[in-house]
């Protein structure tokens, strides 16, 4: 049995949180700021906070968004995280400008409406029907609470696995064949959110 | 869905908690990452850090006591207290902070607002403010309330929004430690002008007075400290009592 998470970095916010819940799991996690050779690696991890154009834009400088497409092609599983979730999409009303990964179809919208922006507070996650056997969600139930921060919102599609409701519904969780991403924090997610985050070291852990 | 966080908050001084009475009288009451994960446990939806004597000689120690909280502690982390330059904030936020909390500095130096939300983004640029009712309208104090700057807490709280916070703490130094409730005039005046969230500070004695600011539109973050850290009310005692008044809080799990 084999894991080793890269965990990428390229300058946007602080990693220390993400990297310290993987380890707190007992993931062997790198923090890779340059291209590597995917063959060492069984898992990765994207995050991302703040802005949807700078961190498409570092990513890019970066040169990981080649590499998280050669990952993808490949059957590395993936989980994205926050803006990392954002990025797989086609694009952002808040960067009109960026193009997104275009991994997922769809735009990522700003919430309008009542509420407060951004939502920073605990929200329950809704599994979806179809999803309730994901292993992403193994040991979690139906409606547990995770720790968002976001004014933009990822939409709906047949990859939401689980959905969360701030004025409007919108995906909490996306996944398609071993790409996975989360719009909450899961680092920052108490037991639950570590509960989801050994789940994904164990989806990226291999036999040998 | 509007959920309200219970907070915890730790003032800490050279590393260790301490509560002040309306911001004198101090008394010791523990180690910090001790408790800080001690409050994960028990349910707690966030925790702050204050730094009331924030210094360049006591950041090495806050530096190291936001690392060991991050290794232990998972859920998010608010550091207050020194932070007048974007490095501050870098490397609180490299420590292991997850939101930094910008009060005299933000005042003296607007600015320092966007730089840091530019930089790492609002949601981790948390504007602090102290307010006073000086008879006419709730003035804005730094310096740990030493020092009255006579700008008016709704204008300041809509000035910080829009130079890009991404979240308001506002503390009432009338109700700071007197266990008198919050003071829900303060906290209506920041709701009316703003819509980002705000955490309500100073003043819960009781399980009422956390409804009373739950209650206030906008209001998404419950502040306490001796009523936790002396173990008047648990946590758990405070999210049961919301829930049964039909406020949305994320449960404590037996």
């Amino acid at each position: 049995m084999r894991t080793k998470i890269a965990l990428l970095d390229y300058g946007i916010g602080n990693l220390q949180s993400v990297a310290k819940a993987l380890n707190h799991v007992g993931a062997d996690v790198d923090v890779v700021e340059s291209s590597i050779d995917l063959k060492y690696y069984t898992g990765i991890v994207l995050p991302g906070v703040g802005n949807f154009g700078a961190c498409v834009n570092a990513l890019k400088h970066f040169g990981f968004d080649e590499l998280v497409y050669r990952g993808v092609a490949s059957g590395i599983p993936l989980l994205g995280v926050c803006v990392g979730l954002q990025m797989l999409f086609e694009g952002s009303s808040e960067s009109p400008e960026t193009k997104g990964l275009g991994l997922l179809p769809g735009k990522v919208l700003r919430f309008e409406g009542q509420e407060r922006v951004p939502q920073m507070q605990w929200n329950t996650i809704s599994i979806r029907e179809g999803f309730s056997k994901s292993r992403l969600f193994t040991g979690l139930e139906d409606d547990r609470w995770m720790y968002f921060v976001h004014s933009y919102f990822a939409p709906l599609g047949d990859f939401t696995s689980s959905t969360a409701t701030y004025g409007v519904e919108y995906s909490a969780t996306v996944e398609v064949g071993d790409l996975y991403a989360t719009q909450f924090h899961p680092e920052k997610s108490s037991k639950e959110g570590l509960r989801l985050l050994e789940n994904f070291v164990s989806i990226a852990t291999v036999a040998s | 869905m509007r959920s309200v966080r219970v907070i915890p908050c730790l003032d800490i001084d050279a590393g260790r908690v301490v509560k002040g009475t309306n911001f004198v009288d101090l008394t010791d009451a523990g180690d910090p990452v001790e408790l800080a994960a001690l409050y994960d446990l028990a349910g707690a939806d966030e925790i702050v850090f204050l730094d009331i004597a924030a210094s360049s000689s006591s950041r090495p120690i806050t530096l190291d006591l936001l690392s060991r909280a991050a290794d232990q502690v998972f859920i998010p982390l608010t550091i207050g207290g020194g932070v007048s330059r974007v490095d501050d904030a870098r490397q609180l936020l490299r420590a292991g902070a997850d939101k930094v909390s910008l009060n005299s500095s933000a005042i003296s130096n607007p600015a320092l607002i966007s730089e840091i939300a530019q930089e790492f983004g609002s949601q981790c640029a948390v504007v602090a403010i102290d307010a006073k009712f000086n008879g006419s309208f709730y003035e804005v104090y730094t310096h740990g309330g030493r020092n009255a700057t006579g700008l008016e807490l709704g204008t300041w709280a809509k000035v910080a929004e829009r130079l890009g916070a991404g979240e308001l703490l506002v503390t009432s130094m009338d109700r700071d430690g007197t266990k008198e409730g919050f003071d829900i005039g303060a906290l209506m005046r920041v709701a009316e002008l703003t819509s980002i969230p705000i955490i309500a500070s100073g003043g819960v004695g009781r399980l009422e007075h956390f409804l009373e600011g739950a209650e206030v539109p906008g209001v998404s973050g419950l502040l306490a400290a001796s009523v936790f850290h002396f173990g008047q009310l648990s946590i758990s005692q405070v999210k049961n009592f919301l829930i049964s008044k039909s406020i949305v809080v994320r449960p404590v799990q037996e």
